[in-house]
């Protein structure tokens, strides 16, 4: 701005108090409530902070084995589609970004529509065709649609990094008399890995929060990953759920969330936006 | 942008050797062919399969019973008036969080954009919302309007017609009620994923120009809505487009917060409940390809109506 007065400066403070407030208050609030007993909000505490602080429900979300199971579960489908998903991504992201092909834009326009596919109107064609392909309630049932429903996602975002890199060095490499495997290994990995790291982080996150299939596509721990564990705690009075140790499993699985916010911001929000906007 | 325009010239300009096109056609297809055989399987497939499905009566509790129908279930959920309550309140949610979150977002996106210092900080603060899971949003804001452990109805009770204490206002007792709460839930989870979308298309509306209209004599909000607004354009509309359809698909906050009580059902939610509750997989199958049809008739609205320009927009056209 020409400008910067001194009330604009003031406003830009408060409106970055507001944001912290915004995004923080319900992760705070989740974070306080874990440390609730089942005592205190059984009895009904509208307060914020607890009265006694206890990691009672810790030590019974971590003993708890259809937890654990869960989390196993997670962990492992959110990582093997990730890596599935990033691998397919990258060859069609290559080609996308370097070469001249027939049906191009329809790849695209298909990825695109992909992106905005209905989950939901999945779950009855699946749930009928997983049961005679024995995949329901197995991991490679959760792992092939979220393998698929990020590849639009990756697609984008690997082939607008891919389109950014110099390729010719690979060439001056050559001419300079590296091997074609070491002008691709020293050259071209390095420049093209941030991207795929990017792409990787954005489909773990769609694994790690997927519910809808992972709910109707599994029936026991075999599979079930923690969003539909968590779904399935709410115990036998809906009208009073053990909030605690519901909050304290929010809080583990929001771990590894937060973990890679903290250290790939910077290329998170890169790759959320190379896909979608770029004038 | 301007080293794509180069090297695709750059490409086209090369004294093109048949045989080498051929080859790089050929081995473009190849490499996109597993990505756009698993896209196809996986969602192609199964929705013939669905439309095949759609046209019998098929639930899983009587499998002897399964018969051809025809049209017969589609006939049947659109002379339902809760597939048209459901589809309602599904548009109603989509709007409104929209519409706020474009609000929100933008006042987001400009703050961000101005914010010199702390940068790296308040990004992680926004990324939080949008990388925590939904059902995890929907548990803790389920719990801050809860009627014995929430603290939305003490903080809050000085407002009109919100009370706390022994008759606190029960927020999921009513219809309205709890579908605003569904909404307060998704548009915090969500929000960040639209101001970080607005964020880069304000980062590429030219400083000079603002500064130019300024010189001029243009009032902020003049600048705003004549400058700032119509250059990003483009990145309104895909955070739009975007936002849109993904609110349409609404289910995970529903499920945790409601289960459908009180009317707060959405098409998403209506197309579960039949398949995996019910076991109608017939019927199912029928809302399944509603929802698709619905979700591919929006998409098409929105994209003719505000003319969005995807491969402009991504700078390939």
């Amino acid at each position: 701005m020409a400008r910067t007065t001194r009330k604009s400066v003031f406003g830009t403070w408060v409106g970055f108090v507001i944001i912290l407030v915004w995004c923080l208050l319900p992760v705070a609030w989740i974070l306080s409530l874990s440390f609730k007993s089942q005592a205190e909000t059984n009895s009904g505490s509208p307060r914020f902070l607890p009265k006694t602080w206890t990691v009672q429900n810790y030590r019974d979300i971590l003993s708890n084995h259809d937890f654990l199971y869960a989390l196993r579960n997670s962990f492992a489908i959110a990582i093997i589609a990730t890596v599935l998903s990033v691998i397919f991504a990258t060859l069609a992201a290559y080609a996308i970004a370097r070469l001249e092909f027939r049906g191009k834009r329809l790849v695209l326009s298909l990825a695109l529509a992909i992106a905005m596919f209905p989950v939901v109107s999945l779950i009855s064609p699946l749930f009928d065709m997983w049961r005679a392909f024995h995949l329901f309630n197995t991991w490679p049932g959760l792992i092939i649609p979220y393998m698929t429903f990020t590849l639009p996602l990756a697609i984008w975002t690997l082939s607008a990094f891919f389109r950014e890199i110099p390729w010719e060095m690979e060439q001056a490499a050559q001419v300079d008399g590296a091997t074609p495997w070491q002008a691709f290994r020293k050259v071209i990995v390095p420049l093209a890995a941030p991207g795929v790291f990017t792409a990787a982080i954005l489909t773990f996150f769609f694994a790690w929060n997927e519910f809808a299939l992972a709910i109707s596509l599994t029936s026991t721990t075999a599979a079930r990953t923690v969003p539909a564990q968590m779904s399935f705690f709410v115990g036998s009075d809906p009208f009073n759920p053990p909030y605690g140790q519901l909050a304290t499993a929010s809080v583990i699985v929001t771990i590894p969330i937060v973990i890679l916010v903290l250290l790939f911001q910077r290329k998170i929000v890169a790759g959320l936006t190379s896909g979608a906007v770029k004038g | 942008m301007s080293t794509t325009v180069a090297t695709a010239g750059a490409r086209r300009a090369r004294p093109a050797a048949t045989d080498r096109a051929v080859a790089e056609n050929r081995l473009g297809l190849k490499l996109v062919a597993p990505a756009v055989v698993i896209m196809l399987v996986v969602t192609a497939w199964p929705m013939i399969q669905a439309l095949y499905l759609s046209l019998f009566r098929y639930r899983l509790t009587t499998p002897d019973d399964r018969g051809f129908v025809g049209l017969d279930n589609y006939g049947t959920i659109l002379s339902d008036s809760l597939f048209w309550k459901d589809t309602f309140n599904t548009i109603v949610i989509m709007l409104v969080s929209v519409v706020v979150e474009l609000v929100i977002g933008f006042a987001f996106a400009m703050v961000m954009h101005r914010v010199i210092f702390a940068r790296g900080f308040i990004r992680t603060a926004i990324l939080i919302p949008y990388g925590i899971i939904t059902v995890v949003s929907a548990f803790a804001w389920q719990f801050a309007f809860s009627l014995n452990n929430g603290f939305v109805d003490s903080w809050f009770s000085w407002l009109p017609g919100i009370t706390s204490g022994a008759d606190a206002t029960n927020w999921f007792g009513h219809h309205w009620p709890a579908m605003f709460a569904i909404v307060v839930s998704e548009i915090w989870k969500t929000t960040p994923f639209m101001s970080l979308l607005l964020l880069a298309g304000l980062s590429q509306v030219s400083e000079d120009m603002i500064e130019a209209a300024q010189v001029d004599g243009a009032t902020w909000w003049q600048r705003l809505w004549k400058v700032i607004l119509p250059n990003m354009r483009a990145a309104i509309m895909v955070a739009v487009l975007f936002r849109a359809l993904d609110a349409f698909r609404i289910f995970d906050n529903i499920y945790v917060m409601t289960r459908g009580a009180q009317d707060t059902e959405s098409s998403s939610f209506l197309t579960y409940r039949q398949v995996i509750e019910q076991f109608q997989l017939g019927l199912g199958s029928a809302l399944s390809v509603l929802l698709f049809l619905t979700v591919l008739l929006l998409a098409f609205i929105i994209v003719k109506i505000f003319r969005v320009d995807l491969a402009r927009a991504r700078g390939e056209a």
